[in-house]
């Protein structure tokens, strides 16, 4: 590949999940109880995103970041402090509201125009990046509403790992059923990865690179355009806050110097990539490589891990 | 005096525990993105792998372990170790890096203090070659200090700062050293080569250090003075670590008792040195440098005590909250269930006192810290300037600094006073004199700075006791959340090294009669006034009027004396002078409080974050101003009552009964004035025999001036515990996170 990617990141700040998260209808319609005033984090799958988009940034010369965040300015800014400070990116910042109550349709819509807008972004080098969903709204559809106004077709939800390969093709692992991947390969950009928790562990903080990222930051607030989104004409029946305690849990097993252990029966027991079973093929989204696009050859994910949910 | 009944009005509350946007603007760094982005990096440092290693019980060990070392890389990782440099050599913040220092160990200490001594000694090591190095000295100890950067291939170096010995020698008193630097070898025309004899105790970073800036005497009469000198491993001779000392608080940092016989070039001297008649003259005693290096980091050391308060609050509310939760007749939705603890007064109102106190502490701390970011460039130049001047250094600088001291007081008094009504142009100029400037903020930190340190750690150390207190058994076992006792423990380690109490108290006494200062003080006696006219609930005139109970105290000790004719306000007279600079520094820290309250209101409006809340922040921190100036006033009541009347000689009846009147007496003149017998307080019975007491009553004249202010201070406290219950309902209402975002 003669030119890096062009990484796109949606992501915004969500209410940090520690915090007391209590719905309440407002006038303005609803929200959380103090909502302003609770300490916000980049939300948490997003913020998978951008690590892995910095990282792969960085291993492809030639690349650029951006980090699209539509949310309340004066907050996005004190979310700078800290994210700016891990990955290397550029903002596009929209001033408008980050609540979870907003409604995904209308922040696709102005998520979409904003990186219409970007200057110099190269849109046969997109790699739409994003989170699989948010942890406010757990809706999961705005990644494939923005990249359906994009034009992009090749989408992929819950990535663990996208490899650039050295041919220019993608590939592309995704979460699905039973603790399984699915391996997909793409021919290239354009596309869209709504990721999980990708393999990158949160980077360190440095002050340093934020310094330098803050010089374009503080102007990107500075002109962000204002819009309205929210949830007009919305009627919520009931609202649940996450639960506290997850249902994740990781299992850590032994390295096998052998062939990952395959179960005739798929319940689950296997770790790393394995065949699918013939029911998860309808989730392909990515046609374009041929008979290959299965990849049913490398070994798994390594590390001995596997997750379940 | 109106006593008039005043209930609890219900109004805006604490919605929140206050977050970022909040402090930057109280702290006054919400346009500094350095800083802002500091405060995130050591937080996370803090809350990550410092709280991690709390929780898997690194502390319970003196030893410095592989867990505790890789803390260090934490530190350089998250940009922590390059606070302390300039950008030329690796560091990230441009000018004077006080608040900066402040910020990163107020969120250490957050979790352990240890951490932050840690994290803070490396740059005391660098400190005297920052403060008094020759520019090779800087360049070559900075650059290997800074963090190495991907690409680089050199080892990163770490200091020390070794000042104190073994016992008998070197600890508060900084004068009597053992240590000693000689010439060992000095060929014609060469640099000489020194030799250092130094023992060190209770040496922080030594467990790794590759160099230490050690204080030594001379031991040579063909070296002139004390000086300070680096040594580096590596150097010919002994450069051993010794022993971990056996300490019960810090454990996440290293702290040892090395020993040190090592022969260095003459170029170590820190400062450098000039050879005269065959001697070498250190440009700098040791004792001069150890003054320009502890007047900054004692600032650190302050506030990393006024964060275990702070970091108090939402493990107590949380353990007061839940008290009596998943009980058998416990029911949601009942007060018990809701409130537990949080249902007795008491409990809030010493929670109230605890995050006082932490506010207070923290003001204090960063206002002592801007005042060095602004004293810092002109304290560099401080040669330079005198020289401009015609101030010759040294005793003779006094008689030349007196016409100058009258410019700085007179400049002090002008700045207070609205443009309108000054000589504007005397005012100007007045402004732009650097040698006016450099005094008048020279004379404020050099009170600050032990303040800080003193009553910061001091009588925080006193409250994160009561912290410790409100948690019951669970307060004094490992597990309990926030890690309240050892932080405890912890605050009295911060209240001893760089100086205890003792040395604070000391240096207050001479630089709080400072006329600049003095000068300063009054003024902020009027801005209180003022203050108070504007926000009635703040406590500023109950602090007002304690300030001017202190300053006429302070006044009459200067010119009084004791019983048997001797002076009060004297160096040797601690008993004195020592309590009055705790009063002092109870006053500093509540108007530090109710000026960053002041800031809250007029900025926070500024920022749409806080549109929801601001209200609420401002009802708690007013009134949390308002207990903490109660405070003041009943500490400096106390301590300046004691201090007028204690060294004064009891009337006895022997000597002093020619004033008493004897009951015939009385009786006759109640007859002329009906009503006198009872306010007769003293009276001799019918045969002229004294009642029962020790002497008659002390009579105040002459203390009239005392007596008015002091009585005007106690109706000053009007107003004071309803604001304490305002406070303490706000506790209740307060939302305060699921849990903690540390590890337990
Ligand atoms: C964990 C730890 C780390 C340390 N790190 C360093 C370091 O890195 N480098 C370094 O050089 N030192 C370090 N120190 C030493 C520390 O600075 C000294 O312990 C401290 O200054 C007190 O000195 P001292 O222990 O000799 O106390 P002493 O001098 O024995 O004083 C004890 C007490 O006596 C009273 N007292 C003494 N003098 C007076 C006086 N003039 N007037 C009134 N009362 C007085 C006070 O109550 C005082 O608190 C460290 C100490 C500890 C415990």
């Amino acid at each position: 590949m003669t030119s890096g990617f062009h990484i796109v990141v949606c992501g915004s700040l969500v209410p940090d999940p520690l915090q007391t998260l209590e719905p309440v209808q407002g006038p303005g319609g609803p929200g959380l109880k103090n909502e302003m005033m609770l300490p916000s984090v980049l939300d948490p799958w997003a913020a998978h995103a951008l690590y892995e988009a910095a990282h792969l940034a960085k291993q492809t010369p030639d690349s650029r970041v951006w980090l699209v965040s539509l949310g309340p300015k004066a907050r996005l800014q004190q979310l700078m402090m800290s994210i700016a400070q891990k990955a290397a990116f550029q903002l596009v910042a929209v001033d408008g509201s980050a609540s979870g109550f907003t409604d995904c349709y209308d922040v696709a819509a102005v998520l979409a125009e904003a990186i219409e807008g970007i200057e110099g972004l190269d849109r046969s080098r997109l790699l739409l990046f994003g989170g699989r969903s948010s942890a406010s709204r757990d809706a999961g559809v705005t990644m494939q509403m923005v990249g359906e106004r994009l034009g992009i077709s090749e989408q992929f939800l819950a990535v663990d790992k996208l490899e650039a390969r050295s041919d220019g093709s993608l590939r592309v692992l995704e979460r699905v059923e039973g603790g399984r991947y699915l391996a997909s390969v793409c021919d290239g950009p354009p596309l869209v990865c709504a990721w999980s928790t990708g393999e990158l562990p949160e980077p360190p903080n440095n002050p340093q690179i934020g310094m330098q990222n803050m010089r374009a930051i503080m102007p990107a607030l500075q002109k962000a355009r204002t819009v309205q989104v929210g949830a007009a004409g919305t009627d919520y029946r009931s609202v649940e806050v996450p639960r506290q305690r997850r249902d994740t849990r990781v299992v850590k097993m032994r390295r096998s110097t052998k062939s990952p252990a395959r179960s005739s029966s798929g319940s689950g027991a296997e770790h790393g990539e394995s065949p699918l079973p013939s029911t998860h093929t309808r989730r392909r989204h990515v046609t374009q490589s041929g008979p290959g696009s299965l990849d049913r050859r490398s070994p798994g994910l390594g590390g001995g891990e596997r997750w379940e949910l | 005096m109106s006593t008039g009944k005043a209930a609890v009005e219900k109004g805006p509350t604490l919605s929140t525990l206050p977050g970022d946007d909040v402090r930057q603007i109280m702290w006054r760094f919400a346009e500094r993105y350095d800083l802002q982005m500091l405060v995130q990096s050591a937080r996370a440092v803090a809350r990550g792998p410092v709280a991690r290693l709390v929780a898997d019980g690194a502390r319970n060990t003196h030893e410095w372990t592989p867990e505790k070392a890789a803390l260090l890389n934490a530190f350089d990782e998250a940009g922590i170790t390059a606070v302390f440099l300039e950008p030329e050599h690796g560091g990230f913040i441009e000018g004077p890096k006080n608040l900066a220092l402040a910020l990163a160990a107020l969120e250490l200490a957050w979790v352990d203090g240890g951490a932050a001594t840690g994290a803070m000694a490396g740059h005391l090591g660098l400190a005297p070659i920052h403060e008094k190095g020759t520019p090779e000295q800087s360049e070559l100890y900075m650059k290997r200090s800074a963090p190495v950067q991907p690409g680089e291939k050199r080892e990163q170096w770490r200091g020390a700062f070794a000042l104190t010995e073994p016992i008998p020698y070197v600890g508060v008193d900084t004068g009597v050293l053992n240590g000693k630097v000689t010439v060992k070898e000095w060929k014609g025309g060469e640099e000489p080569i020194l030799h250092v004899e130094k023992r060190g105790r209770f040496i922080t970073n030594m467990a790794f250090a590759n160099f230490v800036a050690a204080a030594v005497d001379t031991g040579d009469e063909r070296i002139k003075s004390s000086c300070m000198v680096i040594l580096e491993e590596g150097d010919p001779g002994t450069y051993d670590r010794g022993t971990p000392t056996k300490k019960l608080v810090h454990q996440l940092s290293s702290t040892n008792d090395p020993i040190f016989s090592l022969d260095v070039p003459a170029s170590r001297i820190i400062g450098g040195y000039t050879i005269k008649d065959g001697v070498i003259v250190p440009n700098y005693s040791h004792g001069e440098i150890i003054d320009s290096v502890f007047k900054r980091t004692r600032v650190t050391v302050g506030l990393m005590t006024a964060a275990k308060l702070l970091s108090a609050v939402e493990p107590v509310i949380r353990y007061q909250r839940g008290r009596f939760r998943g009980g058998e007749s416990d029911q949601p939705g009942t007060p018990r269930h809701d409130l537990g603890l949080q249902q007795k007064e008491d409990a809030l109102h010493r929670l109230v006192d605890i995050w006082a106190t932490g506010e207070a502490g923290a003001s204090l701390g960063f206002w002592a810290a801007r005042v060095f970011d602004e004293l810092d460039p002109m304290d560099h130049r401080r040669p330079e300037i005198f020289a401009k001047y015609d101030i010759p250094e040294g005793r003779r600088a006094l008689r030349a600094m007196a016409e100058w001291t009258e410019r700085a007081v007179e400049y002090v008094r002008l700045a207070a006073k609205p443009a309108a009504d000054r000589d504007q142009a005397r005012f100007q100029e007045l402004e732009g004199n650097e040698l006016v400037q450099y005094l008048v903020t020279d004379a404020l930190a050099n009170v600050l700075c032990p303040a800080v340190k003193l009553w910061n750690t001091g009588h925080g150390a006193n409250m994160m006791r009561e912290a410790v207190s409100l948690m019951g058994g669970y307060g004094i076992t490992e597990d309990c959340p926030g890690f309240l006792p050892q932080k405890w423990m912890d605050a009295q380690l911060e209240a001893t090294y760089e100086g205890p109490e003792a040395v604070q108290r000391r240096q207050l006494s001479v630089t709080m009669t400072n006329a600049i200062f003095l000068a300063q003080f009054e003024e902020w006696i009027r801005e209180m006034r003022r203050v108070a006219g504007m926000r009635p609930g703040s406590g500023a005139c109950t602090l007002a009027s304690a300030m001017e109970l202190w300053l006429w105290t302070l006044r009459h000790l200067l010119e009084a004396k004791d019983a048997a004719g001797n002076p009060l306000y004297k160096g040797h007279r601690q008993g004195v002078t020592f309590p009055l600079a705790d009063a002092l520094c109870w006053l500093l820290a509540s108007r530090s409080q109710i000026t960053d309250m002041i800031e809250l209101e007029e900025r926070g409006p500024q920022n749409p974050s806080l549109s929801e809340g601001l209200a609420g922040f401002l009802r708690f921190f007013t009134d949390l101003c308002h207990v903490q100036a109660a405070s003041a006033a009943g500490e400096v009541s106390r301590v300046c009552s004691s201090l007028v009347f204690g060294y004064n000689a009891h009337p006895s009846w022997k000597t002093d009964a020619g004033n008493v009147y004897d009951a015939r007496e009385l009786v006759v003149l109640e007859n002329v004035m009906p009503g006198l017998c009872s306010c007769a307080v003293d009276a001799l019975d019918e045969d002229l025999g004294a009642p029962l007491k020790r002497g008659p009553c002390v009579r105040f004249d002459g203390y009239e001036p005392f007596n008015l202010r002091r009585g005007k201070l106690d109706g000053c406290l009007t107003g004071s515990r309803l604001a304490k219950d305002n406070a303490a309902r706000m506790l209740t209402e307060v939302m305060i996170p699921e849990s903690l975002d540390y590890p337990q």
